[in-house]
């Protein structure tokens, strides 16, 4: 297996505030690793690094090729699809809408992404035409997580795919982006609070700290960590 | 009349107020009512709504430019009024009036995208009064250049449809207001249609309501906000275009007016909403050129003040217009 | 009080030079120095409005319109004496300022640019259709006309008492209503600032201000008030004259004025551009150019090298 994503001493900083010191990390491809950390540690911050929506310095390339010079849209069209957090749905349009902006970078029909989207969220077929403002916060964050599918990324980013959401709702997100990973080959980058489902469902992990790659490991190994089990855990 | 009028109700599509709605409708019957009592009354209908269409279409040039970038383009008219010297020119060249037409709109699209990425771009995020003044700028600069290359005289175009008229039921109406109309409307729906069917008109609506999410799903906004301005120049050539006729003569201050008309019609609107612009400019032009001829201390050289009571008084009792979103002022 | 010195120095420098250049200047030059004199006292005007409060005004040709019919109409009706005409023009636009402000309070940004423009197009209509009493489009003739020194003259005493008034009302409780009114509106109500009397205040102040150039701008053009002379292209240069000038400097005052009363008219001698219109090429370019480059004007010009002076 070859670095599908690979991170090398990033910096990022919004103004004079310096977030990233210096982040390095790997992600194989088809993989699913986990970044955790506190507040503030930079895991969001990671996350935007890559898909350009942060001023950045350091390499980070991706399938072979640097991403360090392009904004989000390229970082996009290279076929990366980063669901932010507070999911970034378009309101205003409708969930088609939406949807069909998923595909932007797609040539030709959708048609296939859409029958294979419904297939996961039957109900989005039903209300296509509805505005998507008018969804409840976690219908909106499976019409973001929906309309990454579309766009049929080789890297999925997630940021906090659990926040605000139902537990019922949340494992169900969980189960699909396993399954997709298992049967498909996603990569995914999820950056979660929730440390305790983050690490059933990644292969691998990374805790920041303050701007910083603290540990680094597999999940089973982050798992009977100590220091993650007081932490993150909490047992 | 009402067909019109019923067309403008599914310009509006979803989302409308009732009682906008219902306002639009008796205003529609009332002005029905009037065309089958007086056969002027009817001619000016006719009148007022063709130069309403060409209000509407600047309006809606203002308002696709006001949601992709945030500014207001003083300088709206004033581009619309060049790419019609570029059309008498054409002309002169040889052209017929209906290719002329045809090349004038690539051609405004071209400019109105390089003046984006070159005048806008570089102001836009700074402040809304450095934005306005390029475009106050530009506004001077193209007045210049148009005097510089083509001179202070008036020109003549060929009249576009004929100088036919039409007896509709006694009725004698100009071949060239229904002409007028029918043009705006078209351009006006097929911009519509580009908006509302088309993947490009998704990815420039996204890119104007969130720029941020639309470049994370690929979109180049930056490319879609030149766009915008450029087919904001398109409409507003067709506005130019069709306005000339109705002045018999083509001269620098073409659309001095026709921009405040605009600026109610935007406003009066809803500054954010395409449909409310076009509605808007037909409003204004009804029922300025009713005032003018029905309400006698008004005359034509009172329009101007009478357009700037209506935005002022729109503005006041309705700050979001018909159609527009309320903003949400944050401290 | 060491502080102030600076400021104080380049006044009397600013106020030296100006007394002596009329001795030095021909005649054509001097009344091009009354012109920016003119245009000092309408953009130091609505620099006080839009600078200090925050609110934009395209509408400002509309103001010394009215200051300036106001002394042609005087003059040609009653003789009056030219600077009781010009405070009459100070007292009227300052009431008509107000009530202009009051509707304006309830607008902003955009929405305020774009009434004050239309009232910008309306305000010249107006002697159009009232042409008995304002001329038509012949415009008024006023019964008196002064030389170029008087009007110098009276242009630069009238900045000077004009800048000096700006001075006091800005530095005073008023002053810092007028910018705790920009930067927040909220805030400013929160603290207890009645926003509807200070906003309206500014209003007619600026607009007091535009009047008297208006007279004075009338008395420039050999006492004519004509509709086309307060056209469009006088509000769009007063705003141009503002942001040039920037926030709060008087050197960027002189500059903005500077600016829009001498480029227009320099330029129209332009050689390869010819004349008629060199006037609106470059001084069309050169706003762009000027705004591109120092969004902040030049009191953020001055700054930023004061800065660079310090550092």
């Amino acid at each position: 297996m070859t670095a599908l994503l690979e991170l090398e001493d990033v910096e990022a900083r919004y103004g004079p505030v310096h977030v990233l010191h210096g982040i390095s990390l790997a992600v194989e491809e088809g993989s699913v690793v986990a970044v955790l950390g506190p507040n503030g540690a930079g895991k969001t911050t990671t996350l935007r690094a890559v898909s350009g929506t942060v001023r950045r310095s350091g390499r980070i390339r991706f399938a072979g090729r640097a991403l360090d010079r392009l904004g989000p849209d390229g970082v996009a069209r290279l076929g990366v699809s980063h669901v932010p957090e507070g999911r970034g749905t378009f309101s205003e349009l409708t969930v088609w809408e939406n949807l069909r902006l998923g595909g932007y970078t797609r040539r030709g029909s959708i048609q296939p992404e859409l029958e294979r989207v419904f297939t996961y969220f039957p109900w989005l077929s039903e209300r296509r035409r509805q505005q998507a403002g008018t969804l409840s916060g976690g219908e909106q964050q499976m019409l973001a997580l929906a309309r990454a599918f579309v766009h049929r990324p080789r890297l999925l980013l997630l940021d906090e795919p659990s926040l605000g959401l139902a537990p019922v709702l949340v494992a169900e997100l969980f189960r699909i982006v396993r399954e997709l990973n298992e049967d498909e080959g996603l990569t995914v980058l999820v950056v979660e609070q929730n440390a305790h489902l983050a690490l059933q469902a990644a292969d691998t992990g990374y805790v920041l700290e303050a701007g910083r790659v603290a540990l680094a490991g597999t999940s089973a190994e982050l798992r009977t960590d100590d220091s993650v089990r007081r932490s993150y855990l909490g047992y | 009349m009402v067909a019109a009028a019923s067309r403008l109700e599914n310009l509006r599509g979803r989302g409308g107020v009732p009682p906008v709605g219902l306002l639009l409708v008796a205003a529609a019957v009332g002005l029905l009512v009037g065309c089958l009592r007086s056969s002027i009354f009817a001619q000016l209908t006719v009148q007022g709504l063709a130069l309403g269409a060409v209000y509407g279409s600047l309006a809606l040039a203002l308002v696709l430019v006001y949601r992709a970038t945030h500014v207001v383009n003083f300088a709206q008219g004033e581009l619309a009024m060049a790419t019609t010297y570029v059309a008498y020119q054409l002309i002169q060249w040889g052209l017929s009036y209906w290719e002329a037409f045809a090349a004038t709109l690539a051609v405004a699209f071209v400019l109105g995208t390089v003046l984006e990425v070159v005048l806008i771009r570089p102001v836009q995020h700074r402040s809304v009064i450095a934005a306005v003044i390029v475009t106050v700028g530009l506004f001077i600069l193209i007045d210049g250049i148009v005097d510089w290359i083509w001179g202070g005289a008036l020109k003549f175009m060929p009249p576009p449809f004929g100088t036919k008229t039409y007896d509709v039921g006694g009725v004698a109406i100009a071949r060239l207001y229904p002409g007028m109309f029918l043009v705006v409307l078209a351009s006006v729906l097929l911009v519509w249609a580009l908006f509302r069917f088309t993947k490009l008109g998704l990815a420039m609506r996204a890119a104007a309501l969130r720029p941020a999410e639309s470049a994370l799903v690929g979109v180049r906004v930056d490319w879609m906000l030149a766009i915008g301005w450029g087919l904001a120049a398109v409409l507003g050539a067709v506005a130019g275009l069709m306005a000339e006729p109705t002045q018999f003569v083509l001269q620098p201050t073409l659309m001095q007016p026709i921009l405040v008309y605009a600026f109610a019609a935007a406003v009066l609107g809803g500054l954010d909403s395409p449909a409310g612009a076009v509605v808007g400019g037909l409003a204004i032009g009804v029922s300025l050129t009713l005032v003018v001829q029905y309400v006698h201390p008004i005359t034509s050289d009172l329009q101007t003040p009478v357009a700037f009571a209506v935005l002022v008084g729109v503005l006041l009792l309705k700050p979001s217009g018909l159609f527009g979103h309320r903003e949400v002022r944050r401290v | 009080m060491s502080r102030r010195l600076p400021a104080l120095g380049s006044l009397a420098a600013v106020a030296v030079l100006l007394s002596v250049l009329p001795f030095t200047l021909s005649d054509y030059n001097i009344s091009l120095v009354a012109q920016v004199g003119i245009f000092f006292i309408a953009v130091l005007g609505l620099n006080i409005l839009t600078g200090y409060t925050g609110q934009i005004s395209i509408g400002h040709g509309a103001f010394m319109a009215i200051g300036g019919y106001t002394t042609a109409v005087m003059s040609r009706d009653h003789h009056t004496n030219l600077v009781v005409t010009m405070l009459m023009a100070f007292a009227i636009c300052f009431v008509v300022g107000l009530v202009v402000g009051l509707p304006a309070l309830r607008l902003s940004g955009v929405y305020l640019a774009l009434a004050t423009f239309a009232l910008a197009v309306s305000v010249p209509q107006l002697p159009l259709k009232w042409s008995k009493f304002l001329g038509g489009s012949g415009g008024v003739v006023s019964a008196q006309t002064v030389s170029h020194v008087w009007l110098y003259a009276a242009a630069w005493t009238a900045s000077a008492i004009l800048f000096v008034l700006a001075w006091l009302i800005l530095r005073g409780r008023i002053g810092r209503a007028f910018r705790a009114t920009r930067d927040s509106e909220i805030a400013a109500v929160a603290s207890g600032i009645e926003l509807p009397i200070y906003k309206t205040l500014a209003f007619g102040i600026s607009a007091a201000y535009a009047g008297v150039a208006g007279a004075l701008f009338v008395l420039g053009t050999n006492g004519f008030a004509q509709p086309s002379e307060f056209g469009v292209f006088l509000s769009l240069q007063l705003l141009v004259g503002a942001a040039v000038a920037g926030l709060g400097s008087l050197w960027g005052i002189l500059a903005g004025a500077a600016f829009v009363g001498l480029l227009p008219t320099v330029s129209g001698s332009v050689p390869v551009i010819g004349s008629a219109h060199g006037r609106d090429v470059v001084f069309g370019a050169a706003v762009i150019v000027v705004m591109v480059l120092l969004p902040q004007g030049f009191a953020g010009l001055l700054g930023r090298l004061r800065e660079l002076g310090r550092a």
